[in-house]
Protein backbone atom coordinates (compact mmCIF):
# COMPACT_ATOMS: atom_id res chain seq x y z
CA UNK A 1 0.00 0.00 0.00
CA UNK A 2 1.40 3.31 -0.94
CA UNK A 3 0.53 6.49 0.82
CA UNK A 4 -1.33 8.94 -1.31
CA UNK A 5 -1.86 12.63 -0.77
CA UNK A 6 -5.26 12.80 -2.35
CA UNK A 7 -7.80 10.51 -0.72
CA UNK A 8 -9.23 9.39 -4.01
CA UNK A 9 -7.29 8.40 -7.09
CA UNK A 10 -8.69 7.09 -10.32
CA UNK A 11 -6.39 5.51 -12.83
CA UNK A 12 -7.58 3.53 -15.79
CA UNK A 13 -5.07 0.85 -16.50
CA UNK A 14 -5.45 -1.95 -18.92
CA UNK A 15 -6.81 -4.97 -17.04
CA UNK A 16 -4.16 -5.45 -14.45
CA UNK A 17 -4.92 -8.63 -12.59
CA UNK A 18 -4.55 -9.38 -8.93
CA UNK A 19 -4.00 -12.91 -10.06
CA UNK A 20 -0.55 -12.09 -11.24
CA UNK A 21 0.37 -12.22 -7.57
CA UNK A 22 -0.48 -15.92 -7.70
CA UNK A 23 -2.32 -18.16 -5.26
CA UNK A 24 -5.89 -19.22 -4.83
CA UNK A 25 -8.02 -16.27 -6.05
CA UNK A 26 -10.81 -16.49 -3.44
CA UNK A 27 -8.23 -16.31 -0.65
CA UNK A 28 -6.31 -13.38 -2.15
CA UNK A 29 -6.80 -10.75 0.55
CA UNK A 30 -5.79 -7.92 -1.79
CA UNK A 31 -9.15 -8.19 -3.48
CA UNK A 32 -11.17 -8.18 -0.25
CA UNK A 33 -11.45 -4.43 0.25
CA UNK A 34 -12.59 -3.85 -3.29
CA UNK A 35 -15.12 -6.70 -3.20
CA UNK A 36 -16.54 -5.53 0.13
CA UNK A 37 -16.72 -1.96 -1.16
CA UNK A 38 -18.62 -2.89 -4.31
CA UNK A 39 -20.78 -5.41 -2.51
CA UNK A 40 -21.85 -2.74 0.00
CA UNK A 41 -22.67 -0.36 -2.85
CA UNK A 42 -24.50 -2.84 -5.08
CA UNK A 43 -26.28 -4.75 -2.31
CA UNK A 44 -27.11 -1.49 -0.57
CA UNK A 45 -28.61 -0.18 -3.78
CA UNK A 46 -30.53 -3.42 -4.28
CA UNK A 47 -31.82 -3.28 -0.69
CA UNK A 48 -33.01 0.30 -1.11
CA UNK A 49 -34.65 -0.46 -4.46
CA UNK A 50 -36.37 -3.55 -3.09
CA UNK A 51 -37.52 -2.14 0.24
CA UNK A 52 -38.59 1.29 -1.05
CA UNK A 53 -39.96 0.52 -4.51
CA UNK A 54 -40.21 -3.07 -5.67
CA UNK A 55 -41.60 -4.89 -2.64
CA UNK A 56 -44.28 -2.32 -1.72
CA UNK A 57 -45.31 -2.28 -5.37
CA UNK A 58 -45.52 -6.07 -5.71
CA UNK A 59 -47.27 -6.25 -2.36
CA UNK A 60 -49.88 -3.73 -3.48
CA UNK A 61 -50.31 -5.55 -6.80
CA UNK A 62 -50.94 -8.83 -4.99
CA UNK A 63 -53.28 -7.15 -2.52
CA UNK A 64 -55.18 -5.45 -5.31
CA UNK A 65 -55.50 -8.74 -7.17
CA UNK A 66 -56.68 -10.48 -4.01
CA UNK A 67 -59.20 -7.68 -3.60
CA UNK A 68 -60.39 -8.07 -7.19
CA UNK A 69 -60.67 -11.82 -6.79
CA UNK A 70 -62.51 -11.49 -3.48
CA UNK A 71 -64.94 -8.97 -4.93
CA UNK A 72 -65.56 -11.17 -7.95
CA UNK A 73 -66.04 -14.21 -5.73
CA UNK A 74 -68.44 -12.34 -3.47
CA UNK A 75 -70.40 -11.16 -6.51
CA UNK A 76 -70.46 -14.68 -7.89
CA UNK A 77 -71.68 -16.20 -4.63
CA UNK A 78 -74.32 -13.48 -4.36
CA UNK A 79 -75.48 -14.22 -7.89
CA UNK A 80 -75.55 -17.90 -7.05
CA UNK A 81 -77.65 -17.30 -3.95
CA UNK A 82 -80.04 -15.19 -6.02
CA UNK A 83 -80.24 -17.87 -8.69
CA UNK A 84 -80.88 -20.52 -6.05
CA UNK A 85 -83.67 -18.43 -4.53
CA UNK A 86 -85.17 -17.96 -7.97
CA UNK A 87 -84.96 -21.67 -8.63
CA UNK A 88 -86.66 -22.39 -5.31
CA UNK A 89 -89.43 -19.92 -6.15
CA UNK A 90 -89.85 -21.55 -9.52
CA UNK A 91 -90.05 -24.96 -7.91
CA UNK A 92 -92.69 -23.70 -5.53
CA UNK A 93 -94.70 -22.23 -8.37
CA UNK A 94 -94.42 -25.52 -10.21
CA UNK A 95 -95.64 -27.47 -7.19
CA UNK A 96 -98.54 -25.05 -6.79
CA UNK A 97 -99.47 -25.34 -10.45
CA UNK A 98 -99.33 -29.11 -10.21
CA UNK A 99 -101.63 -29.13 -7.17
CA UNK A 100 -103.99 -26.78 -8.97
CA UNK A 101 -104.01 -28.96 -12.02
CA UNK A 102 -104.69 -32.01 -9.91
CA UNK A 103 -107.60 -30.29 -8.15
CA UNK A 104 -109.07 -29.22 -11.47
CA UNK A 105 -108.68 -32.68 -12.89
CA UNK A 106 -110.29 -34.41 -9.92
CA UNK A 107 -113.10 -31.88 -9.91
CA UNK A 108 -113.69 -32.47 -13.60
CA UNK A 109 -113.69 -36.21 -13.18
CA UNK A 110 -116.09 -35.99 -10.25
CA UNK A 111 -118.38 -33.80 -12.28
CA UNK A 112 -118.31 -36.06 -15.27
CA UNK A 113 -118.92 -39.11 -13.07
CA UNK A 114 -121.99 -37.38 -11.61
CA UNK A 115 -123.25 -36.54 -15.04
CA UNK A 116 -122.77 -40.06 -16.26
CA UNK A 117 -124.52 -41.34 -13.16
CA UNK A 118 -127.44 -39.08 -13.74
CA UNK A 119 -127.70 -40.09 -17.36
CA UNK A 120 -127.54 -43.72 -16.43
CA UNK A 121 -130.29 -43.22 -13.85
CA UNK A 122 -132.41 -41.51 -16.45
CA UNK A 123 -131.86 -44.27 -18.95
CA UNK A 124 -132.50 -46.93 -16.32
CA UNK A 125 -135.77 -45.37 -15.15
CA UNK A 126 -136.78 -44.95 -18.76
CA UNK A 127 -136.02 -48.57 -19.41
CA UNK A 128 -137.91 -49.78 -16.38
CA UNK A 129 -140.88 -47.65 -17.36
CA UNK A 130 -140.81 -49.23 -20.81
CA UNK A 131 -140.53 -52.64 -19.20
CA UNK A 132 -143.59 -51.96 -17.06
CA UNK A 133 -145.47 -50.81 -20.15
CA UNK A 134 -144.37 -53.89 -22.04
CA UNK A 135 -145.44 -56.15 -19.18
CA UNK A 136 -148.82 -54.41 -19.11
CA UNK A 137 -149.20 -54.88 -22.83
CA UNK A 138 -148.22 -58.55 -22.46
CA UNK A 139 -150.83 -59.02 -19.74
CA UNK A 140 -153.47 -57.29 -21.87
CA UNK A 141 -152.60 -59.40 -24.89
CA UNK A 142 -152.69 -62.49 -22.70
CA UNK A 143 -156.16 -61.62 -21.38
CA UNK A 144 -157.35 -60.91 -24.88
CA UNK A 145 -155.90 -64.18 -26.03
CA UNK A 146 -157.61 -65.97 -23.17
CA UNK A 147 -160.91 -64.38 -24.20
CA UNK A 148 -160.34 -65.54 -27.72
CA UNK A 149 -159.61 -69.03 -26.40
CA UNK A 150 -163.02 -69.06 -24.71
CA UNK A 151 -164.71 -68.04 -27.94
CA UNK A 152 -162.81 -70.73 -29.85
CA UNK A 153 -163.70 -73.35 -27.26
CA UNK A 154 -167.39 -72.27 -27.39
CA UNK A 155 -167.36 -72.55 -31.13
CA UNK A 156 -165.62 -75.91 -30.96
CA UNK A 157 -168.05 -77.13 -28.32
CA UNK A 158 -171.08 -76.01 -30.31
CA UNK A 159 -169.61 -77.66 -33.42
CA UNK A 160 -169.04 -80.91 -31.54
CA UNK A 161 -172.58 -80.86 -30.09
CA UNK A 162 -174.04 -80.17 -33.52
CA UNK A 163 -172.19 -83.20 -34.85
CA UNK A 164 -173.33 -85.37 -32.01
CA UNK A 165 -176.87 -84.24 -31.82
CA UNK A 166 -177.41 -82.94 -35.25
CA UNK A 167 -178.70 -79.75 -33.74
CA UNK A 168 -176.65 -76.74 -32.84
CA UNK A 169 -177.09 -75.51 -29.30
CA UNK A 170 -177.86 -71.89 -28.73
CA UNK A 171 -175.07 -69.57 -27.87
CA UNK A 172 -176.66 -68.84 -24.54
CA UNK A 173 -176.75 -72.48 -23.61
CA UNK A 174 -173.10 -72.90 -24.47
CA UNK A 175 -172.19 -69.79 -22.57
CA UNK A 176 -174.20 -71.05 -19.59
CA UNK A 177 -172.46 -74.41 -19.69
CA UNK A 178 -168.99 -72.78 -20.03
CA UNK A 179 -169.47 -70.43 -17.17
CA UNK A 180 -170.82 -73.33 -15.11
CA UNK A 181 -167.73 -75.37 -15.99
CA UNK A 182 -165.25 -72.61 -15.44
CA UNK A 183 -167.01 -71.10 -12.47
CA UNK A 184 -167.54 -74.59 -10.72
CA UNK B 1 0.04 -21.27 -11.19
CA UNK B 2 -0.19 -23.58 -14.13
CA UNK B 3 0.50 -21.96 -17.43
CA UNK B 4 0.07 -22.56 -21.14
CA UNK B 5 -2.16 -25.40 -22.31
CA UNK B 6 -2.57 -26.97 -18.92
CA UNK B 7 -5.94 -27.02 -17.25
CA UNK B 8 -6.32 -24.15 -14.83
CA UNK B 9 -9.67 -24.49 -13.05
CA UNK B 10 -8.87 -21.49 -10.83
CA UNK B 11 -8.59 -19.07 -13.72
CA UNK B 12 -12.34 -18.45 -13.71
CA UNK B 13 -12.17 -17.11 -10.15
CA UNK B 14 -9.49 -14.54 -10.86
CA UNK B 15 -10.41 -10.96 -10.24
CA UNK B 16 -9.32 -8.52 -12.93
CA UNK B 17 -9.37 -4.78 -12.65
CA UNK B 18 -11.42 -2.88 -15.15
CA UNK B 19 -11.08 0.59 -13.62
CA UNK B 20 -8.30 1.19 -11.12
CA UNK B 21 -9.63 2.96 -8.04
CA UNK B 22 -7.98 3.76 -4.72
CA UNK B 23 -9.54 5.25 -1.62
CA UNK B 24 -7.54 6.09 1.49
CA UNK B 25 -4.94 3.53 0.64
CA UNK B 26 -7.46 0.79 -0.12
CA UNK B 27 -7.67 -0.78 -3.53
CA UNK B 28 -11.32 -0.47 -4.46
CA UNK B 29 -10.89 -0.95 -8.18
CA UNK B 30 -13.92 -1.69 -10.31
CA UNK B 31 -13.27 -5.30 -11.27
CA UNK B 32 -15.00 -8.09 -13.15
CA UNK B 33 -16.47 -9.06 -9.77
CA UNK B 34 -17.89 -5.55 -9.32
CA UNK B 35 -19.21 -5.63 -12.87
CA UNK B 36 -21.13 -8.82 -12.20
CA UNK B 37 -22.50 -7.43 -8.95
CA UNK B 38 -23.83 -4.50 -10.96
CA UNK B 39 -25.29 -6.92 -13.52
CA UNK B 40 -26.94 -8.90 -10.71
CA UNK B 41 -28.58 -5.75 -9.35
CA UNK B 42 -29.58 -4.77 -12.89
CA UNK B 43 -31.19 -8.16 -13.55
CA UNK B 44 -33.04 -8.22 -10.24
CA UNK B 45 -34.20 -4.66 -10.83
CA UNK B 46 -35.34 -5.56 -14.32
CA UNK B 47 -37.51 -8.34 -12.96
CA UNK B 48 -38.88 -6.60 -9.87
CA UNK B 49 -39.05 -3.00 -11.07
CA UNK B 50 -39.45 -2.96 -14.84
CA UNK B 51 -41.50 -6.15 -14.76
CA UNK B 52 -44.01 -4.70 -12.30
CA UNK B 53 -44.16 -1.18 -13.72
CA UNK B 54 -47.50 -1.79 -15.43
CA UNK B 55 -49.04 -3.08 -12.15
CA UNK B 56 -51.39 -5.25 -14.16
CA UNK B 57 -54.01 -7.40 -12.48
CA UNK B 58 -53.25 -10.13 -15.02
CA UNK B 59 -49.45 -10.23 -14.92
CA UNK B 60 -47.02 -10.57 -17.81
CA UNK B 61 -43.97 -12.81 -17.75
CA UNK B 62 -41.59 -10.63 -15.77
CA UNK B 63 -44.30 -9.60 -13.34
CA UNK B 64 -45.22 -13.24 -12.80
CA UNK B 65 -41.58 -13.95 -12.05
CA UNK B 66 -41.40 -11.05 -9.61
CA UNK B 67 -44.63 -12.12 -7.90
CA UNK B 68 -43.46 -15.72 -7.67
CA UNK B 69 -40.21 -14.62 -6.04
CA UNK B 70 -42.11 -12.32 -3.69
CA UNK B 71 -44.56 -14.99 -2.59
CA UNK B 72 -41.88 -17.66 -2.40
CA UNK B 73 -39.70 -15.62 -0.02
CA UNK B 74 -42.69 -14.27 1.88
CA UNK B 75 -44.05 -17.78 2.47
CA UNK B 76 -40.61 -18.98 3.48
CA UNK B 77 -40.16 -16.16 5.96
CA UNK B 78 -43.63 -16.27 7.51
CA UNK B 79 -43.48 -20.07 7.57
CA UNK B 80 -40.40 -19.99 9.77
CA UNK B 81 -40.77 -16.81 11.81
CA UNK B 82 -44.48 -16.07 11.69
CA UNK B 83 -46.12 -12.80 10.69
CA UNK B 84 -43.76 -10.58 12.72
CA UNK B 85 -40.83 -11.79 10.62
CA UNK B 86 -42.13 -9.71 7.70
CA UNK B 87 -40.17 -6.83 9.22
CA UNK B 88 -37.08 -8.48 7.76
CA UNK B 89 -38.71 -9.22 4.43
CA UNK B 90 -36.79 -6.61 2.37
CA UNK B 91 -33.48 -7.92 3.72
CA UNK B 92 -34.33 -11.59 3.19
CA UNK B 93 -35.79 -10.91 -0.24
CA UNK B 94 -32.74 -8.88 -1.33
CA UNK B 95 -30.42 -11.59 -0.03
CA UNK B 96 -32.30 -14.35 -1.80
CA UNK B 97 -32.54 -12.49 -5.09
CA UNK B 98 -28.91 -11.38 -5.02
CA UNK B 99 -27.53 -14.83 -4.20
CA UNK B 100 -29.89 -16.64 -6.58
CA UNK B 101 -29.20 -14.29 -9.46
CA UNK B 102 -25.44 -14.31 -8.84
CA UNK B 103 -25.46 -18.13 -8.75
CA UNK B 104 -27.47 -18.41 -11.96
CA UNK B 105 -25.54 -15.74 -13.86
CA UNK B 106 -22.32 -17.50 -12.86
CA UNK B 107 -23.47 -20.47 -14.94
CA UNK B 108 -23.23 -18.44 -18.14
CA UNK B 109 -20.01 -19.55 -19.82
CA UNK B 110 -17.35 -16.90 -19.31
CA UNK B 111 -19.28 -15.17 -16.55
CA UNK B 112 -17.83 -14.42 -13.15
CA UNK B 113 -19.56 -15.97 -10.15
CA UNK B 114 -19.78 -13.32 -7.44
CA UNK B 115 -20.78 -15.86 -4.80
CA UNK B 116 -17.74 -18.06 -5.47
CA UNK B 117 -15.61 -15.71 -3.37
CA UNK B 118 -15.55 -16.32 0.35
CA UNK B 119 -15.33 -12.65 1.24
CA UNK B 120 -18.73 -12.08 -0.40
CA UNK B 121 -20.45 -15.00 1.30
CA UNK B 122 -18.76 -14.02 4.59
CA UNK B 123 -20.13 -10.49 4.27
CA UNK B 124 -23.63 -11.89 3.74
CA UNK B 125 -23.25 -14.24 6.70
CA UNK B 126 -22.04 -11.40 8.92
CA UNK B 127 -24.91 -9.24 7.72
CA UNK B 128 -27.38 -11.97 8.69
CA UNK B 129 -25.84 -12.71 12.08
CA UNK B 130 -25.35 -8.98 12.74
CA UNK B 131 -29.03 -8.41 11.99
CA UNK B 132 -29.96 -11.29 14.30
CA UNK B 133 -27.89 -9.85 17.18
CA UNK B 134 -29.02 -6.25 16.70
CA UNK B 135 -32.67 -7.18 16.25
CA UNK B 136 -32.51 -9.68 19.12
CA UNK B 137 -31.02 -7.18 21.57
CA UNK B 138 -33.33 -4.41 20.35
CA UNK B 139 -36.39 -6.60 20.79
CA UNK B 140 -35.57 -8.47 23.94
CA UNK B 141 -32.62 -6.68 25.57
CA UNK B 142 -30.72 -8.96 27.90
CA UNK B 143 -33.48 -11.51 27.52
CA UNK B 144 -31.93 -12.26 24.12
CA UNK B 145 -29.12 -14.03 26.02
CA UNK B 146 -31.66 -16.70 26.97
CA UNK B 147 -30.89 -18.02 23.51
CA UNK B 148 -27.77 -19.47 25.08
CA UNK B 149 -29.43 -20.66 28.28
CA UNK B 150 -32.06 -23.32 27.72
CA UNK B 151 -34.57 -23.41 30.55
CA UNK B 152 -35.05 -26.38 32.88
CA UNK B 153 -31.45 -27.55 33.05
CA UNK B 154 -29.66 -28.80 36.15
CA UNK B 155 -27.16 -26.20 37.39
CA UNK B 156 -24.01 -28.29 36.93
CA UNK B 157 -24.84 -28.89 33.27
CA UNK B 158 -25.40 -25.21 32.54
CA UNK B 159 -21.80 -24.14 31.82
CA UNK B 160 -21.35 -26.91 29.26
CA UNK B 161 -24.63 -26.24 27.53
CA UNK B 162 -24.03 -22.50 27.45
CA UNK B 163 -20.58 -23.13 25.97
CA UNK B 164 -22.05 -25.44 23.33
CA UNK B 165 -24.81 -22.94 22.53
CA UNK B 166 -22.26 -20.15 22.11
CA UNK B 167 -20.09 -22.28 19.84
CA UNK B 168 -23.16 -23.29 17.86
CA UNK B 169 -24.18 -19.66 17.52
CA UNK B 170 -20.71 -18.58 16.40
CA UNK B 171 -20.42 -21.40 13.91
CA UNK B 172 -23.60 -20.27 12.18
CA UNK B 173 -22.07 -17.46 10.12
CA UNK B 174 -19.05 -19.63 9.35
CA UNK B 175 -21.16 -22.50 8.03
CA UNK B 176 -23.44 -20.05 6.24
CA UNK B 177 -20.49 -18.47 4.44
CA UNK B 178 -18.56 -21.65 3.74
CA UNK B 179 -21.54 -23.62 2.44
CA UNK B 180 -22.41 -21.16 -0.30
CA UNK B 181 -18.79 -20.43 -1.17
CA UNK B 182 -17.81 -24.12 -1.24
CA UNK B 183 -20.75 -25.20 -3.34
CA UNK B 184 -20.26 -22.49 -5.94
CA UNK B 185 -16.50 -23.01 -6.08
CA UNK B 186 -16.61 -26.80 -6.28
CA UNK B 187 -19.33 -26.86 -8.90
CA UNK B 188 -17.51 -24.47 -11.18
CA UNK B 189 -14.20 -26.28 -10.71
CA UNK B 190 -15.83 -29.60 -11.60
CA UNK B 191 -17.50 -28.11 -14.68
CA UNK B 192 -14.23 -26.59 -15.83
CA UNK B 193 -12.32 -29.83 -15.27
CA UNK B 194 -14.74 -31.99 -17.24
CA UNK B 195 -14.92 -29.38 -20.00
CA UNK B 196 -11.15 -29.19 -20.25
CA UNK B 197 -10.91 -32.97 -20.10
CA UNK B 198 -13.22 -33.24 -23.11
CA UNK B 199 -11.13 -30.78 -25.09
CA UNK B 200 -7.94 -32.56 -24.01
CA UNK B 201 -9.25 -35.96 -25.11
CA UNK B 202 -10.33 -34.59 -28.50
CA UNK B 203 -6.75 -33.61 -29.21
CA UNK B 204 -5.33 -36.93 -28.03
CA UNK B 205 -5.51 -38.99 -31.22
CA UNK B 206 -7.17 -42.40 -30.80
CA UNK B 207 -8.30 -41.55 -27.28
CA UNK B 208 -10.59 -38.90 -28.75
CA UNK B 209 -13.35 -41.53 -29.12
CA UNK B 210 -13.67 -41.29 -25.34
CA UNK B 211 -14.26 -37.54 -25.48
CA UNK B 212 -18.09 -37.82 -25.31
CA UNK B 213 -17.86 -39.38 -21.84
CA UNK B 214 -16.60 -36.30 -19.99
CA UNK B 215 -18.82 -34.19 -22.24
CA UNK B 216 -21.91 -36.08 -21.09
CA UNK B 217 -20.71 -35.70 -17.52
CA UNK B 218 -20.23 -31.98 -18.05
CA UNK B 219 -23.77 -31.65 -19.44
CA UNK B 220 -25.20 -33.58 -16.51
CA UNK B 221 -23.12 -31.50 -14.11
CA UNK B 222 -24.45 -28.32 -15.69
CA UNK B 223 -27.99 -29.46 -14.94
CA UNK B 224 -26.92 -30.34 -11.42
CA UNK B 225 -25.30 -26.93 -11.04
CA UNK B 226 -28.55 -25.22 -11.94
CA UNK B 227 -30.19 -27.18 -9.14
CA UNK B 228 -27.34 -26.35 -6.77
CA UNK B 229 -27.51 -22.67 -7.74
CA UNK B 230 -31.16 -22.54 -6.68
CA UNK B 231 -30.74 -24.87 -3.73
CA UNK B 232 -27.89 -22.90 -2.19
CA UNK B 233 -29.77 -19.65 -2.50
CA UNK B 234 -32.76 -21.40 -0.92
CA UNK B 235 -30.69 -22.92 1.89
CA UNK B 236 -29.00 -19.59 2.58
CA UNK B 237 -32.39 -17.90 2.74
CA UNK B 238 -34.12 -20.47 4.92
CA UNK B 239 -31.21 -20.54 7.36
CA UNK B 240 -31.37 -16.75 7.47
CA UNK B 241 -35.06 -17.10 8.36
CA UNK B 242 -34.27 -19.67 11.06
CA UNK B 243 -31.63 -17.42 12.61
CA UNK B 244 -33.91 -14.39 12.43
CA UNK B 245 -36.52 -16.46 14.22
CA UNK B 246 -34.07 -16.66 17.14
CA UNK B 247 -33.90 -12.88 17.20
CA UNK B 248 -37.70 -12.73 17.34
CA UNK B 249 -38.30 -15.62 19.71
CA UNK B 250 -35.20 -16.29 21.81
CA UNK B 251 -35.27 -19.17 24.25
CA UNK B 252 -35.97 -22.72 23.21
Amino acid sequence: MRLIATPFIVATTATSAFAAEGGFPPFDSHTFAGQIFWLVITFGLLYVLMSKVALPRIGSILEERQGTIDTALAAASKAQTAAEAEAAALEQALVKAKTNAQAIASEASAKSAKEIDAKRHAVESDLSAKMVAAEASITATKAKAMANVTDIAKEAASAMIERLTGKAPTAAAVGKAFSAASGE
Amino acid sequence: MASGNEIDPMHQFEINKIVDLHFLGHDISFTNSSLWMVIVVAVVSLITLVGTSSRSIVPGRLQTLAEMAYEFVANLLTGVTGKEGMRFFPLVFSLFMFVLTANFLGLIPGAFTVTSHIIITACFALLVIGTVIVAGVANHGSHFLHLFVPSGLPGWLLPFIVLIEIISFLSRPISLALRLFGNMLAGHVALKLFGAFTVGLLGAGAASVLAPLPLITAVALTALEFLVAFLQAYVFTILTCVYLNDALHPGH
